[in-house]
């Protein structure tokens, strides 16, 4: 298995990327459409993308993905997509009936430079129907880019501030995480009692029930009048820096909505953080229940904290998981020593970003160096185990190559993963997803420790 | 229920006119009656509809060239493309030097803002470094994705350079997503350079054993290829190459050396095909190894092709060892099945291949149809010289195979060869219509629309396709099987292929989840009475 990676680390310096770990923006803004309710995705661009994402998402949810495309050939290619767009839009709303289409662009559009606002705008459109874009070019930034800026999209295109005064409600951008995730979310916030507007929300559409009955558009999904109404929101949660941050800031710039950018509410300070947050800006206290399941979870966490501690451990995938989980595990005495996203921004110099500096600021904080790296790939993550081992790895399905290769205990977290199920379902947000992180996380060494143990030390009680 | 033209159009009359107009040529109701009944099929798909179709790239890289194991695939432009094309597609390899079995691996070079606006050359040029440095494999592929090719990208003259700088070969691979209709210009172009660059290149002027064969367009989805192979070997023929799934570099090379090519999926590489017959004089014949009939059958053609006493009684004794090992198992599954029908629609061979195994099984095929077909795959292949070729096919380049001197040799005599092609497929496949039943519908392209609405109508009891359909199809309580990747079981080729396929389908349907579907609530009127402790009063 991945035979042919040395151990040796000789410089690469193409910017080429071998065994990549990210991928391209359309797959994320197409997810993150489909979280607004009665939304038809669509990929302006030639088909191949579209099928692509719409694979890779299936796969992942276990679920229809539903998106239709402009279906470029070589023509459109030189005359510009105009009229395979124009066609489209009437296509989709006669045959498939949305109330919203929501249109992301691929290289190929970017590349020739397609107007895509201006083809909208010139396109009819049936009254009560919207037609919403993004541009999405995948020569920059991962799949967390076009989620963010789909995001943006809906917030350029329809958030408003109508009222004088804002309402008392907060708005939540959860970022790229599983519905199960935002489901958890918004349990949390109805839990203080407070109104909440969560978008995208995925929750409903791509875990929808079995009923025996196809639904194109789901019961799932925020409305258009919510995300209208973002604008009047006291305040806008963004949930991951990477994926939520932007749509926030631009909904403070449209609509004076004031932003807070939180992490990923993944572990006990993450979410901590959170309702913090909502305490303070609402005057809420927290509630009873949530402060005994945050008593459960330190229970566990000390009840078991010898599994774990000193435990040497590599995280890889998408940003705002990476940091969340960094922090966890730190949380519990675990000492991550390779830790590593594929999205690009924060190279510690760079403007963009943060993602370096942030999981170093936190190493440092508790005393451990490590090997820390934006826009890498899995090739150096490999590499680098293979000159400091780990004793577990944390990641989405394509770290399981790695894990066989170097027989490393491996626990799935992130996106995608492809070869196991319900894992969209429930939650690693949360008191509640913290307690189901543990639980993988020593299930995952326990087994371990079983499988590898003589018969002689072969134990009942761990 | 019964289909007939009426119904169609009741579907076909949703549709906004012009859609209408374009779809109604690409679904047809099969009667036998007809001498002819002509699809559009190759065309390109109606913007704004929902189609399961890929492009030129994922036929090119995704099919053909990806399960080529010892040759580093490298993917020039942005990272999604390479990204999805990295180990989706299930074709196992395995490799006895496992340093130059690159099947795991996925490189693409990333194209940042900056190289689509100032050209992707230079860090082409420095990935094929890196990857002769760190890899050091006997030779190279490139695949351009859409951008490329719009930047204007000379990926030709970075692959001759690399060529001369490291000598190993180096090839390169027009195929960005745009040209042609679907993953089939990208199977065309994949034949092409395989055929000009590679096959023929080795050394070999003679196979070194006995009745040697290559094994065309079959891509060891879940070891299908091995199976196939398990069996060939064990009658006596030498498998020189298999192209492509557990390909080799080093074997296609030789591929000139077989004395017949045997054609699995006709689409994908037919043009190979056509090309070994020019260049060399090797007939290809098409078979069919899924199916214990389709099996068996293959077998015994490939055996009246060889002519030889020995290999025909060593066929025979293997059909029927083989038989009399799964035939007991496989009875125990069609009693699950039989009576059962089906929806089969996929790609550009299976979606045919399939209904034998299905029909054998009991299952009758209600309608089916291909993602990427041209009108041969669907009405044989004595259509091709009427096929008109359209802007987007004449974009594909066609290669044209020419006699090599040296090595050209008739493998049969001609008359020889008249006499079997009135025997057995040589040079021949008649196409999906020639087996479907009267009144089956045949659909092109096959949308998802229509598959709703033909769902509806008809209620299959099972519909295998691919990833992206698969669940909108369980959501509507029917069982649905994908044949891209098998559902991740397989393989599905050959007897135990059969046995297999046979198993997975009957617990598609004996599954008691299904019957959880409905909620009991709602069969059952709320009582009125109460409960008392007698029970429900
Ligand atoms: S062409 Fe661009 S958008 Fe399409 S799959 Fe490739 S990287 Fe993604
Ligand atoms: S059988 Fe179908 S999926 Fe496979 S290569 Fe042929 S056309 Fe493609």
């Amino acid at each position: 298995m991945l035979d042919c990676t040395p151990k040796e680390i000789t410089e690469r310096k193409s910017g080429g990327m071998i065994n990549p770990a990210k991928t391209c923006q359309p797959i994320g803004a197409m997810y993150a459409a489909l979280g607004i309710h009665k939304c038809l995705p669509h990929s302006h661009g030639s088909q191949g993308c579209c099928s692509y994402h719409r694979m890779h998402l299936t796969r992942h949810f276990r679920d229809p993905v539903m998106a239709s495309t402009s279906c470029f050939t070589e023509g459109s290619s030189v005359f510009g997509g105009g009229a395979n767009l124009k066609a489209s839009i009437q296509n989709v709303f006669h045959i498939y009936k949305p109330d919203v289409m929501a249109i992301h662009t691929t290289c190929l559009t970017e590349t020739i430079g397609d107007d895509v606002s201006s083809i909208i705008k010139t396109a009819d459109v049936a009254e009560g129907k919207l037609v919403i874009h993004a541009n999405t070019p995948s020569y920059v930034g991962s799949h967390i880019t076009g989620f963010s800026n789909m995001t943006k999209a809906m917030v350029s295109y329809i958030a408003e501030s109508t009222l004088p005064v804002k309402k008392e409600q907060v708005n939540i951008i959860p970022g790229f995480v599983n519905p199960g995730d935002m489901r958890e979310i918004k349990r949390l916030v109805k839990s203080m009692d407070i109104e909440y507007i969560m978008f995208p929300d995925t929750s409903g559409v791509v875990d929808s029930p079995m009923t025996g009955e196809f639904e194109m558009y789901p019961e799932g999904g925020t409305t258009v009048e919510q995300i209208k109404d973002t604008g009047n929101s006291q305040l806008t949660l963004a949930l991951g820096r990477f994926a939520s941050s932007d749509p926030a800031d631009l909904l403070n710039k449209q609509c004076e909505v004031p932003a807070a950018v939180l992490k990923t509410p993944i572990g006990i300070k993450a979410t901590d953080a959170l309702l913090m947050t909502l305490r303070n800006s609402f005057a809420r206290e927290i509630p009873k229940e949530l402060e005994i399941e945050r008593g459960q979870l330190v229970d566990i966490m000390t009840d078991t904290h010898f599994h774990f501690h000193g435990k040497t451990v590599a995280i890889f995938g998408d940003p705002d998981i990476v940091t969340g989980i960094t922090e966890f595990v730190l949380s519990l005495g675990m000492v991550p020593v390779h830790v590593l996203t594929g999205t690009p921004g924060g190279s510690s110099n760079s403007a963009a970003g943060s993602f370096e500096d942030d999981i170093n600021e936190m190493l440092t904080t508790a005393g451990i160096t490590a090997n820390v790296k934006s826009a890498g790939d899995l090739f150096t993550l490999h590499q680098w185990i293979k000159n400091q081992p780990v004793d577990l790895l944390i990641g989405n399905t394509y770290g399981k190559y790695i894990a066989r290769a170097e027989d490393i205990p491996f626990m799935r977290v992130g996106f995608p993963i492809l070869d196991r199920s319900v894992h969209s379902y429930l939650p690693i947000v949360g008191y509640q997803g913290a307690m189901r992180l543990i639980e993988m996380i020593s299930n995952t060494l326990l087994d371990r420790a079983d499988r590898d143990a003589k018969d002689e030390d072969f134990e009942l009680v761990m | 229920m019964e289909m007939n033209e009426a119904k169609l159009q009741e579907i076909l009359d949703q549709y906004p006119a012009k859609v209408q107009k374009n779809r109604k040529k690409h679904i047809f109701i099969k009667r036998s009656e007809l001498e002819s009944q002509q699809i559009e099929a190759n065309t390109r798909t109606i913007p704004g509809i929902i189609t399961n179709r890929g492009c030129a790239y994922a036929g090119c890289k995704g099919v053909v060239l990806g399960p080529i194991k010892d040759m580093v695939h490298i993917v020039h432009g942005p990272i999604g493309c390479g990204y999805y094309a990295w180990n989706t597609r299930r074709n196992k390899a395995k490799s006895d030097d496992p340093k130059q079995n690159f099947i795991n691996y996925c490189i693409s070079t990333d194209m940042q803002e900056s190289d689509i606006v100032f050209g992707g050359e230079k860090k082409l040029t420095k990935v094929i470094d890196e990857v002769m440095e760190i890899f050091k494999p006997k030779a190279i592929t490139l695949s351009a994705t859409c951008p490329v090719g719009l930047i204007g990208d000379d990926m030709g003259a970075v692959a001759k350079a690399a060529e001369a700088k490291h000598g190993v070969q180096v090839l390169s691979f027009s195929c960005e997503g745009y040209k042609g209709v679907s993953q089939s210009a990208g199977h065309h172009i994949a034949n092409n350079i395989l055929m000009e660059k590679v096959i023929g290149t080795g050394e070999q002027e003679e196979a070194p054993a006995k009745f040697p064969i290559n094994l065309l367009g079959e891509y060891n989805i879940g070891g299908d290829g091995w199976e196939v192979e398990r069996i060939l070997k064990e009658i006596g023929y030498h498998v020189v190459s298999v192209m492509t799934g557990d390909g080799s570099y080093e074997a296609i090379k030789n591929a000139h050396t077989a004395e017949l090519n045997l054609v699995q999926c006709h689409r994908s590489i037919n043009y190979i095909a056509e090309m070994l017959e020019t260049k060399y004089g090797t007939p290809w014949l098409k078979v069919n190894f899924i199916g214990i009939q389709g099996t068996i059958e293959s077998l015994r053609n490939m055996a009246l092709y060889f002519d030889d006493k020995e290999l025909t009684l060593k066929t025979e004794a293997v059909i029927a060892s083989e038989l009399a090992r799964i035939e007991p198992v496989f009875e125990q599954y069609k009693k699950i099945c039989e009576g059962k029908t089906a929806f089969c629609f996929v790609g550009g061979s299976r979606g045919h291949h399939f209904q034998n195994l299905f029909s054998e099984l009991g299952i009758e095929t209600l309608l089916a149809g291909y993602e990427f077909a041209h009108r041969d795959d669907y009405e044989g292949r004595d259509v091709i010289p009427t096929i008109k070729t359209d802007a987007d096919s004449k974009n594909i380049p066609h290669y044209t195979a020419e006699v090599d001197e040296k090595r050209f040799r008739l493998k049969v005599s001609p008359e020889k060869l008249e006499e079997l092609k009135a025997k057995i497929p040589l040079g021949q496949y008649n196409g999906m219509r020639f087996d479907m039943k009267d009144g089956s519908i045949i659909v092109d392209d096959l949308n998802h629309f229509e598959t709703e609405e033909f769902i509806k109508l008809l209620k299959p009891d099972i519909f295998t396709s691919g990833i992206k359909d698969k669940y909108v199809i369980q959501k509507m309580g029917i069982n649905s099987k994908q044949l891209h990747s098998y559902d991740y079981s397989g393989p599905y080729a050959g007897f135990n292929g059969a046995v297999k396929f046979a198993e997975d389908i009957s617990m598609g349907f004996a599954s008691p989840t299904w019957n959880f579907i409905t909620p009991p609530w709602k069969n059952q009127p709320l009582l009125e009475g109460s409960v008392t402790e007698e029970g429900v009063a």
